[in-house]
Formats: C-alpha cells, sequence, structure tokens
C-alpha cells in the first residue's frame, strides 16, 4: 500500500505435504495429499500499529505467524522488513541484521522457556547472541531494567522459571523479546493460556510498552474481543484466506463480510442487553479438501451460484478490504 | 418443602488434600443450592476450586484430595458419604457429566453407539434394540446428522463440536435429574461454542435437568445460567441472580474480574487489571482471602473472614457489605 510500511506480506502461500507414506501410496493405491495452508495472504503493517489476524483454529493464521518471523519458510509469496525481502537467499547478510529487530511471543509460557536456565540467563541470551552489550555489568544492568519494565522484581533473575505464576512468565518471555530492541514482535495467543485478570495485567502492559517504543505488532488471537482490544487494523482469516481487512472500529461497528458478522454476532453479550447471540451453523471445512468457490459457502447464509463456483477476490471498499461475491454484488 | 427441594443441595463443603506438609484447604465452607431446571454458574480463575467442587459432587476426587467437611444431597439424598459402588449407580443414572475435552471422556476404542447404547443399559431396563433406538433419536436431537449412519462411527471420525453433541447425548441418556458441566466449551471455537452452549440450555430446559456448569468464561455464564456462584480460593464470593453478578457485582473481586474482560472495550480504554494473582493454597491470607489484591481492604478485611451477607438481590463475603449501613464502600 504505501512505502512506509515496516512489515509487507505479499501473496504469502504455505503448502505442507500430508501424503501418506511412499509405500502406503502405492499399496493402497493413493495419490499425494497436500493441505493448503495458508494461500496467498497480504498485508501490510506500519511502525506503531497492530495488525490482529483472528479465524478459528485451522484458518492458518498461526502459519502466517511463522512465516512473518521467519521460522517457515512460504511456498509462495514474499515477507519484507523495512524494504528487505527477509526470505531472498541473497540477502543473508542484511537478514541476519533483521533478525534484531524482530521478535516473538509464544502462547504457552511453560513451554517457551527453557526449565533449566535461570530466568537472568534467559533474558539475557538474544543480548548476548547479538553482542549488544559489551561486557557483563552492562548485561547485568539491562536484564534488571529489562524485568522492572515488565513489572518485575530485578531480584526474580536468579529464580527459575517454575518459580513463577503463568502470568509472571509471560512477563519474562516478553522481556526476553524486548531485550534486543526490536521493532516489531509477532504475538501468537500471547493470553490464551492465561486468565483474565491476568490476560487484562498482560494486555495492558502490551500496550503500555507500544507506546512507549513504538514497537508494531502483529498479534494472532482467536479471541475477537481481545482482538478488539489491542488493534488497529484486523485481518479475519478463514481456511488459509484473508475474508475482510479492516480498521478494528469499522470491523466491530459494520462488520461486511458474513463470515465476520457472524463471528461478531457469536460474541459472548455481558452488557445482557437480551440480544440473543446468532449461531452460525456447520463447521470448518477440511483443508485438505476445501469446497470450490468461496470456503465458506456452505455455512454461508447470502450464498448464492457464484459463491459455488467462482472464488471471490479481496477487493478494496474504502480502507477495507472484502472477499465476497455479495458484498461486491452490492447484496449485503 | 418437599416440592421445592432442590435437586442439588451443598452445605458447607470442605475439600482438602492431606499430605506430608500437612492440610491443604482447596474448597472452604461451599454451600448452593440447585433446583430442578436451573442451570448454576461456577465461574473462578484457575486454582479457585470450581472443578474440584463439581469433581466433590460427583465423588470422583482424585486422591489424596478428599472431602473433609460438609454435607452434598441430591434430592434430599444424601451422596458425599456414600460407598463407591452405591456413587457408581448415582452416576451416570442421576448425575451426568461433560468434561471440557470430548476426546478424553469418549473411549476411542468403542463405537459411539456402543458406548451410549452400554449407559443406557447400564442404568435402564431396556432390551439392545429399544436402547439402540434411543440412542439414535438421542443424537438425533443433540444435531447430528445422518444419526443412524453415524452411530457406528468411531469417536475420531468426529469432529471437535460433533464429539462434545456425542458427550452430551451420553451424559442425558439416563435422564439425570443433575448436569455437571465443567469447562464444556473451552476446547471449542466460538462458533461451535454458540452451538454447544445453546443445545446444551435446550435440552436441559426441556427435560427440567438442574445444570452446574463450571467455566472460567463470563460470556458463557451470561448468556447461559439462570444464578452465579463467583469462585475465590476456595470459597465462594459472590453468589446471585446472573443479571445483578454481571451488571451489578457487589464483591470487589466481582468487579475487577468484570472490567478485566475486554468485551465493551475499544483500544482507547484500558482494561481493569487486578494486581497480583490468586494466593497459593499454602499461602492463603488470614481475614478475607481477596485482601491482599483488593482496593477496598481496611483493618478487619485482614483479621477477619467474612460469611456470605445479602448485598442487594445477591450475596457477597465482604465486610463492605457489613459496612454499607455506616458508609459509602464506593
Amino acid at each position: 500500500m504505501s512505502g512506509s510500511a515496516l512489515v509487507e506480506a505479499q501473496g504469502l502461500s504455505r503448502v505442507f505435504d500430508v501424503s501418506r507414506p511412499w509405500i502406503n501410496r502405492v499399496i493402497e493405491g493413493t495419490d499425494k495429499a497436500y493441505l493448503k495452508a495458508v494461500t496467498d495472504v497480504s498485508f501490510t503493517i506500519q511502525r506503531g500499529q497492530t495488525l490482529a489476524l483472528v479465524g478459528e483454529s485451522g484458518s492458518g493464521k498461526s502459519t502466517v505467524a511463522r512465516m512473518v518471523v521467519g521460522l517457515l519458510p512460504p511456498t509462495a509469496g514474499s515477507v519484507s522488513f523495512d524494504g528487505i525481502d527477509m526470505w531472498a537467499p541473497a540477502r543473508e547478510a542484511e537478514r541476519q541484521k533483521l533478525r534484531r529487530r524482530l521478535q516473538m511471543i509464544f502462547q504457552d509460557p511453560f513451554a517457551s522457556l527453557n526449565p533449566r536456565w535461570r530466568v537472568d540467563r534467559i533474558i539475557a541470551d538474544p543480548i548476548r547472541a547479538f553482542g549488544l552489550t559489551s561486557d557483563k555489568a552492562e548485561t547485568e544492568a539491562r536484564v534488571g531494567e529489562l524485568l522492572r519494565l515488565v513489572g518485575l522484581d530485578p531480584a526474580d533473575g536468579v529464580k527459575y522459571p517454575h518459580e513463577f505464576s503463568g502470568g509472571q512468565r509471560q512477563r519474562i518471555c516478553i522481556a526476553r523479546a524486548l531485550s534486543s530492541n526490536p521493532d516489531f514482535i509477532v504475538c501468537d495467543e500471547p493470553t490464551s493460556a492465561l486468565d483474565v485478570s491476568v490476560q487484562a495485567q498482560i494486555l495492558n502492559l502490551m500496550r503500555d510498552l507500544q507506546d512507549k517504543f513504538g514497537l508494531a505488532y502483529l498479534f494472532i488471537s482467536h479471541n475477537l474481543a481481545v482482538v478488539r482490544h489491542m488493534a488497529t487494523r484486523i485481518g479475519v482469516m478463514y481456511l488459509g484466506r484473508i475474508v475482510e481487512n479492516a480498521p478494528a472500529n469499522q470491523l466491530f461497528e459494520a462488520p461486511r463480510h458474513p463470515y465476520t458478522r457472524a463471528l461478531v454476532d457469536a460474541l459472548p453479550d455481558l452488557t445482557m442487553s437480551g440480544r440473543r447471540r446468532r449461531v452460525i451453523e456447520g463447521e470448518i471445512p477440511n483443508p485438505i479438501d476445501p469446497p470450490p468457490g468461496c470456503a465458506f459457502h456452505p455455512r454461508c447464509p447470502l450464498a448464492f451460484a457464484r459463491c459455488r463456483s467462482e472464488l471471490p477476490l479481496l477487493l478494496a471498499h474504502g480502507d477495507r478490504q472484502v472477499a465476497c461475491h455479495a458484498v461486491e454484488a452490492g447484496r449485503a | 418443602m418437599a416440592i421445592s427441594e432442590p435437586v442439588l443441595s451443598v452445605r458447607n463443603l470442605e475439600v482438602a488434600f492431606l499430605g506430608r506438609r500437612g492440610k491443604l484447604v482447596a474448597v472452604d465452607g461451599v454451600s448452593f443450592d440447585i433446583a430442578a431446571g436451573e442451570v448454576l454458574g461456577v465461574v473462578g480463575e484457575s486454582g479457585a476450586g470450581k472443578s474440584l467442587t463439581g469433581a466433590a459432587v460427583i465423588g470422583l476426587l482424585e486422591p489424596p484430595g478428599r472431602i473433609t467437611g460438609g454435607e452434598v444431597r441430591l434430592s434430599g439424598q444424601r451422596i458425599d458419604n456414600a460407598s463407591p459402588e452405591a456413587m457408581r449407580k448415582v452416576r451416570g443414572a442421576r448425575i451426568g457429566m461433560v468434561f471440557q475435552d470430548p476426546l478424553t471422556s469418549l473411549n476411542p476404542l468403542y463405537r459411539v453407539g456402543d458406548q451410549i447404547v452400554e449407559t443406557i443399559r447400564t442404568h435402564k431396563p431396556v432390551t439392545q434394540a429399544e436402547a439402540r433406538e434411543r440412542a439414535i433419536a438421542l443424537l438425533q436431537e443433540v444435531g447430528i446428522q445422518g444419526a443412524r449412519a453415524r452411530i457406528d462411527s468411531y469417536p475420531h471420525e468426529f469432529s471437535g463440536g460433533m464429539r462434545q453433541r456425542v458427550v452430551l447425548a451420553l451424559a442425558l441418556c439416563a435422564e439425570p435429574e443433575l448436569l455437571i458441566a465443567d469447562e464444556p466449551t473451552t476446547a471449542l471455537d466460538v462458533s461451535i461454542q454458540a452451538q454447544i452452549i445453546q443445545l446444551l440450555k435446550r435440552l436441559c430446559g426441556e427435560r427440567g435437568t438442574a445444570v452446574m456448569l463450571i467455566t472460567h468464561d463470563m460470556g458463557v455464564i451470561a448468556e447461559t445460567t439462570d444464578r452465579v456462584a463467583v469462585m475465590y480460593a476456595g470459597r465462594i464470593a459472590e453468589i446471585g441472580p446472573v443479571r445483578d453478578v454481571v451488571k451489578r457485582p457487589h464483591h470487589p473481586y466481582t468487579q475487577g474480574l468484570m472490567g478485566a474482560i475486554p468485551t465493551q472495550a475499544t483500544r482507547a480504554d484500558r482494561l481493569t487489571q487486578i494486581p497480583g494473582s490468586m494466593p497459593r493454597l499454602n499461602a492463603i491470607p488470614a481475614g478475607c482471602a481477596f485482601n491482599p489484591r483488593c482496593a477496598h481492604a481496611f483493618v478487619r478485611c485482614r483479621t477477619e473472614r467474612p460469611e456470605r451477607m445479602p448485598a442487594g438481590s445477591s450475596e457477597a463475603a465482604c465486610w463492605l457489605m457489613a459496612e454499607t449501613v455506616t458508609g459509602d464502600p464506593a
């Protein structure tokens, strides 16, 4: 879109080979099977902004996160960070420099911290790996500062991860992510393993840090309410594609795509206004054998003939993009 | 009295773990009733004791945890001291259960139909053919299309949402008086979650089954239950009609919990946050267990443990409620 984007994904796709072993294929006479986890996903993230990707399990949001952060090579498409293509082989040296500027926070704070390392060592690891400090004393001071920044005590550095609660561990993960002074953090379901009161603490902390350091976030979540609180822009994913991409406030006030509408309607009503939550029928289809045309058509109340045969393109409608034939035809 | 007798009545229930380091009390003096056809929500964060309360009611506490005090009555009959054999007859027949993960509550080696038929025949005097017909009707009722064809499928052939429907059919197949649902939708996607919640509500409403719905999700509570009990550190902090607890919470913990949920909040707002976290079982503070995290705590909260007292149409275990006459609790 604009030249100032910090992160830009272009036509990102990822296919997984989920074939049975060769011998089974020969004996049973079956073909190779491929799972299109992500197809043609494009977006941009500006400095200091949060793009949230929401979707149900199997919609491909975590696969996008892993490709953006560089953990998984895309089958097609590109991710560029500050204008540098992350996956261009020729630019290995430049890419190494980028590594410091992007970090990741994972879902499970119990699995993402090494249980045998002390917390100070965990947080100092990126600092050492990138050679950001000149001596030991400086590293220690930096670790203390990071711990204070995420609301822990610098003295906590001598403890091991098991001595902390889930929320505190997620704070340690955030401190580790911040230790290399990144510009961009990919957060894959950072609060879904936490209780609500702790979730609120972590979400507030992430917002404060964003304001303080001008961080950009790619925020992956299945929880629309959390996303509403965090995002400046929201991409809704369904079966590996973005079906709607809109500024956060617009998406909630007037969702356009029938799937987005269904998701917003399915949000539990805490104001108890008596609004009944409308239920979407059916389930997300098998991604190995997706329905033809628009993947959402078997569950869509607005589906017509064209939806069953032709894939809808992500078209711009003002400040937002929607991939839906019904919206394009003005039927919704 | 006999007419209005609650299906489930729990009085001063205490569950403790007896170990080498002494006695850890995980559920402490919990009392509540559930009437026929009523849905009681039990909400709280991890470690609040809500699942243990459910497990104590159905007699499935894992040793070394056990009931160390109080009583549990099912339609007037005491079940907390019943023998394991007697409890086996109660479970399934009179109390149905739905757990969080539908894959672990179904036996992967048996066809779903056989599991339902077995449960029906264990508890009801019917023939194999009758039980099978009943199982098919039940699967249809829980929304499994082509139930007659799918009854001979194995659990792995169903999706997560469909499996939870099967589990619901299994829990209700012997027409129990009480259904205990422990986080029934936590493992499911939002769109599926809404389907299961509506189904649970409809099925239990039609049958007049009393439901104890244990969850950490206030959204599920708000749209499903009639009354709600908020648990904190093994005790009920607040209990009352769901509208009052959600819209006009009295206990500072409930207030904090409601404010922490990102729902109406837009990006401009900050979420209310309760400082700190739930105390561990071996370090429950004296007085009110919530006092170290409470913004309104005063001297009495640190020394004396509050019992439940009336607060509007609810009851809250908070000294502020005792003070309402003299001062403004804010």
